[in-house]
Order: structure tokens, then sequence, then C-alpha cells
């Protein structure tokens, strides 16, 4: 199941919310909201139904969230459940883990992922252990969650994607959702299973919007989605890159190739099977992500694919990644950095041999 | 160093051994007998190549834990600690046969053979386990003491970490908030003077750190000799009463392991004469003589309690040794959580 990717009319930014967790009801089963307001949704409505979720985080209270992500929960829920912390990242993480381990079920917001790699051994030796070296005895329900990849100009620091670094580690599910309907449908599952999961949002699309079910839905993890359907080359797109593929699809559908996008929205699981079916009918792959080249998702998705799917392959598996540099801050060069559609458009050429 | 060192809490022996009384003195005498027995034997079972991989022993810190963990309530207040683990297990009332038989890496063992030394672990008590990552442990339990107070149990939590532990980043990040959002936390640093092979005084600033740290946290500390059970017990005492009213104290041991950081640290930083200085003030030399000054035990029932605690261990062995290995359907089960 999903929702289409355009919504039939933006949001009316002078009469509408353009963010909280109340979607805009179009009185025919669907409601308009951006991929923040999905967010915050799914947490106000697992909150609702489960009082051991509480979310903590630099500026989730009463500043509402950096990305207002968190809008109205501290009004709804109050300063117990929707906890403001100092800097702290690895205190709060830790924190969080012990909580998930006495019976809490904490949503810990991460202001960006960049500032994940300060709680990093919370997160690997820690969450992503507890259960395996408990002999399954302390399960951690844990989401981390926050924006992930190059926000606007923001340079080196400010810009990692953590997919690949992520889904390195046994124990970790790793969530990439490309439209709010899947951001809302994964936190849902996210929030109602035992595992640690790292939920990478994207800044850039906080304001896309799309129309969803008003009523109760769940997105399953390690269940890919066909974003277009097509003949000759397919394209994996991760998180944001989703639409990037799809502008390049566009492009490249006027030159006579026909593109087969493909969202794993989860990266740990992957839906490899999906991927396969789709290399089996057009014989040609080329990955698309925010993450380096070098032990990529890309770098992942075609050794799997060279173990599944060897015989089919009519050219080798294609990456465009984020060019092996941290990110400039001069215009041009991180639009060069960057794997948009001109880079895709290039790969996809190579790989059909045009 | 810092100049002005910290003063002791201070304690009338004789006084806190009468609060203890007769029947409990017994029991923490023998809780800590069975904490060094079971350590002798696990490094004995480690020479014979029984037991592999790390092996940190408390043996000379016992008084500190076994104080502590007698004024918990295990079913509601948690506990978590260092890679040196096998004492909180042992003083929880964890069976000594899954706590050995997990040194032996064997499927009974406390984690089915995926942990070893320095992982043991209790849902049932609330042990939060022993944690191989120096301060990794600290925020932990501080998720420990949030529980609680969110979901109003009454308990507490409880984080031992060694003194070499304070310099990490976790160590203040924890304390920080534990004393900005009035969380039911004691730290209790155990100040066995050498981080691995590194004396205090050479990596961190000052060597009182419960005394001149406090302050900054604006929490009270306490600093007692962790060679003595008698202090131990007493300023665990008051420093569980002050974190029931959701206030964390910071609480340091001076105290002293006998053993080196692990079984195969030979300890040249320091001297046989340092070690033969501490050994004379051992903890549990200290209650056994005591028992028998103040004739609440004779050398027969000592005697006893001795080939008792003998028993329990050497029925722990035999257990572990004749356990079975892990089947390998074990080796990607638990990755995951198995879902209900």
């Amino acid at each position: 199941m999903s929702a289409p990717l355009k919504a039939r009319r933006p949001i009316n930014v002078k009469t509408e919310p353009i963010n909280g967790f109340k979607g805009i009801d179009l009185g025919d089963g669907t409601q308009l909201l951006s991929m923040r307001m999905a967010l915050c949704q799914a947490l106000y409505e697992e909150m609702k139904r489960d009082p051991t979720i509480f979310i903590m985080g630099e500026e989730v209270a009463e500043y509402n969230g950096a990305y207002k992500v968190t809008k109205d929960l501290l009004k709804e829920f109050g300063p117990g459940r929707v906890i403001d912390t100092p800097i702290t990242e690895s205190g709060f993480t830790g924190l969080a883990v012990g909580a998930a381990m006495t019976g809490l079920r904490p949503v810990i917001e991460f202001m960006s992922w960049n500032f994940s790699l300060v709680a990093f051994d919370q997160i690997i030796s820690n969450a992503s252990k507890m259960c395996y070296m408990t002999g399954g005895m302390f399960p951690i329900p844990l989401v981390m969650r926050g924006p992930n990849g190059a926000g606007p100009r923001v340079s080196s620091q400010h810009s990692h994607a953590v997919e690949a670094l992520y889904s390195h580690f046994p124990g970790l599910i790793v969530v990439s959702p490309s439209t709010p309907y899947d951001a809302k449908g994964l936190m849902k599952t996210a929030l109602r299973q035992q595992n640690p999961v790292c939920f990478l949002e994207n800044e850039m699309l906080y304001n896309y919007e799309q129309e969803l079910p008003v009523g109760e839905y769940t997105v399953p993890f390690g269940v890919g989605e066909i974003r277009r359907e097509g003949t000759d080359c397919t394209i994996v797109g991760i998180n944001r890159c989703v639409h990037w593929a799809l502008e390049a699809a566009e492009a490249l559908a006027k030159d006579g190739i026909s593109c087969e996008v493909i969202d794993p929205r989860t990266i740990k699981p992957l839906d490899i099977d999906l991927i396969v079916a789709s290399v089996r009918k057009t014989h040609r792959c080329v990955v698309v992500e925010e993450c380096y080249k070098t032990g990529g998702v890309g770098a992942e998705v075609a050794a799997q694919l060279m173990e599944r799917a060897f015989d089919d392959l009519d050219a080798p598996v294609g990456r465009v990644t984020t060019t092996e540099n941290p990110m400039p801050y001069a215009a041009n060069l991180e639009h060069e950095t960057l794997p948009k559609p001109h880079r895709i458009i290039k790969a996809v050429k190579l790989a059909c041999y045009r | 160093m810092s100049t002005n060192p910290a003063p002791l809490f201070q304690v009338d022996a004789a006084a806190v051994r009468q609060e203890i009384g007769r029947e409990r003195l017994i029991t923490l005498y023998r809780r800590m007998l069975l904490i060094r027995r079971f350590e002798e034997r696990a490094g004995q079972a480690y020479e014979a190549k029984k037991i592999a991989g790390f092996l940190h022993m408390y043996i000379g810190q016992e008084a500190v834990a076994t104080g502590f963990y007698d004024h918990l309530d295990s079913r509601i207040d948690s506990s978590v600690t260092t890679y040196r683990c096998h004492a909180q297990a042992l003083l929880l009332g964890l069976d000594p046969r899954e706590l050995m038989a997990e040194l032996y890496g064997k499927v009974t063992g406390n984690v089915r053979g995926k942990g070893g030394s320095m992982h043991f672990f209790s849902k049932e008590k609330k042990y939060l386990g022993g944690h191989g990552i120096v301060g990794g442990q600290i925020p932990v339990g501080t998720g420990g003491a949030f529980s609680a107070k969110y979901l109003k149990t009454g308990g507490i939590s409880v984080t031992f970490l060694g003194e070499g532990a304070s310099p990490q980043g976790t160590f203040h990040e924890s304390l920080n908030i534990a004393s900005l959002w009035g969380l039911p936390a004691i730290y209790v640093i155990e100040n066995n003077r050498y981080g691995m092979g590194t004396a205090c005084h050479r990596a961190s600033s000052v060597t009182d750190i419960a005394a001149l740290k406090a302050p900054g946290y604006n929490m009270p500390s306490f600093t007692f000799d962790g060679l003595d059970l008698y202090a131990s017990w007493k300023a665990a005492q008051q420093a569980v009463a002050i974190a029931r009213t959701n206030r964390p104290v910071l609480v340091e041991a001076k105290t002293y392991r006998y053993r080196g950081h692990s079984v195969s640290d030979a300890a040249l930083y320091r001297t046989k004469e340092e070690v033969d200085s501490y050994k004379a003030l051992d903890p549990i030399e200290r209650i056994k003589s005591d028992l028998i000054e103040v004739k609440w035990q004779t050398q027969a029932e000592l005697d006893a309690i001795e080939e008792a605690v003998m028993g329990v261990v050497r029925d722990a062995v035999k257990f572990a040794d004749e356990s079975p290995e892990p089947p390998l359907s074990e080796l990607y089960r638990h990755v995951y959580a198995e879902e209900a």
C-alpha cells in the first residue's frame, strides 16, 4: 500500500497549519500533511496509545523541535514525556538505552545525525549489541531519529549520510523514508517492535507534502516500493535520492531510456528480492545514495546483485554517491558533490552503453 | 594530586556492627567470602584454560558492593557496573552455577555463553549488567534511575564505575543530567588506585574525585574507606536514603584490587610491598576476626561457612564443566529481539 507521490494541492500556508500533528482533512478519507507533520502525527498517535513512549532530545519540547517535528507534543503530553535535554548526545543516548532496559520505550531526537557520532559508542557498543550479549534478556526498544544527509549549504560537519555506517552493525534497524506516507507508517512500526532503530529523516524533505489516509496504517520493515516502472535500467534510490532518481528517469524517458525506480525504504533489513526481481527484467542497475562510494549502500547492493543475479546483469552496477570529499560550502562544489540528476543520467547512460 | 585529601566518612565500627546485627553480619561475611572463593576458583580455571578472554577480578574490593547491595531492593532498584561484574551478580543472588557456566562459555551460562566474564545480567533483578567499555555503563545506569522516576516505582539506580572512568565524558554527562533532573541515582566510584596500569594521579586532575567533583554537579558526596565493610554499609545506607528522595549522590570508595587489571596483567606498575600493605587491611579477614572477637562466631562455625561456600563454588565448577557448549543454532539468535 502507498499514497500518490504528488498531492492534489499544496498546503495553503496562509490559512492551514504547516506543522504539528493535525493533518488537513480533505474530506474523502485522506489528509494533507508535510513530512514533518506525518512524523509528528505518528509520534502523537503512538504516544497516545502507549504511555511508556517518551521523546527526548535537544530543543524537542519548549522550542517545538529544531525542525518542528515535535511541534505541540509538549503541550499535549507535558514535560514528563517530552523532554528537553542538555547538549549531551552520549549521555541521553545511553540514558535511553538504560530506560529501554527498564520498561520504557524512548524516542530520542538527534538534532541531526551528524551529532549521533558523539554518541557512537552508546549506539554501537550498547544499543546494537545489548540483546545479543544478554542472550536475548534485554531487547532495546529504542527509536533514534533526526535529519540525515546534506542540509542546504552547511558544509563538511553537518552533511553526513549515515545509512551505510549504521547498516554495518548487526542489531540495528536502519530506516530511510522518502515520503510522508512511509515516514508515518515506518515510525509506527518502529514504535511497536523491540529493536533499536536508526530512523533517518531528511531536512530537505520535511516540507514535502502528500495525501495520507486518515485511518490507521503501518509500513513494514524490509519491504521496498517500486516508485516508477520501467524496462531498461533499475535505479535504486535512497531517501532524498529517490526524488532525484525520478527526475532523472523523467529526463531519460525523453531519450528513450525506460527506468524503473526502486525505493527500498529500509536499508536494514534490505528488500533485495525486489531489487533482484527488477534487475531480472532490466538487466541493469544504478544505485543512488548520499553516502560515500567506499563501503556505501551501493557497494552492498552491487555485491548482493553479484551474488544473486550475476548472470542477469548486462552491465556493471553503477553507483552515484556523494563524491569522496567532505562536503564543500561553495554552491557549485556542493552541487557536484551530491548525487543529483545530472550525475544519475550520466551513470544510467553508461550502464545502457548509450 | 589534590593537596587537601578529602576527609573519610567516619563510622563507629562497634555501633555499625550492632546496627547490622549478628545474623546479618554473618550473611554479609558469607557473601564476601563467596565472591572471593568464586573468583579464586575462576582464576584457577583460567590457568587450566577452561576460561579465556578477559577475567577482571574484584578480589580486595568485596566490601564495597557488599555494603551497597544490602540496602537495595532488586524488585525496584536497578544496578549496573563495569567489566568487573561478578560480585554484583553474586550479591543479587544469581545462581553461581549459571555465572561459572558463563565464564566457561556454556549454553547454560547467565547469557547463554554469549557474554563471558564482562557481561553478567539479570532482567529479574534489574541488573543492567557488566559493561566492557570504560564509562559506557554510566548513562545506562542513569537511564535506570530515569525509568524509576518516570514509572514512579520508588526505586533507585546504583552505577558502579572505576576511578579510571571518571575522566570519560559519559561521567560528566550523566552526573549533569542526574542532578538537573533530580534522578534517584547513586554513582559509586570504586577507586582502586589504578586504571589498568596508570595510577590515579597520572590520569585525573584530582584524586579525591567525589569530594572535589560533586559540588560541580550540586550533588552530595561521601568518600569512605572501601576496605572497611562497616564504612561501606553505613555510607550506602545514607546514600540510598538520599537517592530515594530523587536526589543523586556521588560516592567514592578508596579501595584496592589485589590482582592485576585482568588476569593477563602482571601489575609491574606497583610494588609487592604496596600490595601487601593493603592485604594487611583485608576486608574479609577483618570481619572474620571481628566475628570471633565479639563471639558472634566460633572458629568451628567460620570453618563451616568456609566449607559451605567452597561447596557452592565446587558445585558451580562441576556444573560449568559438564554443561554443553551453545549449539551453532545460537549463532544468529538474539541479534534481533524474538517477538513475544
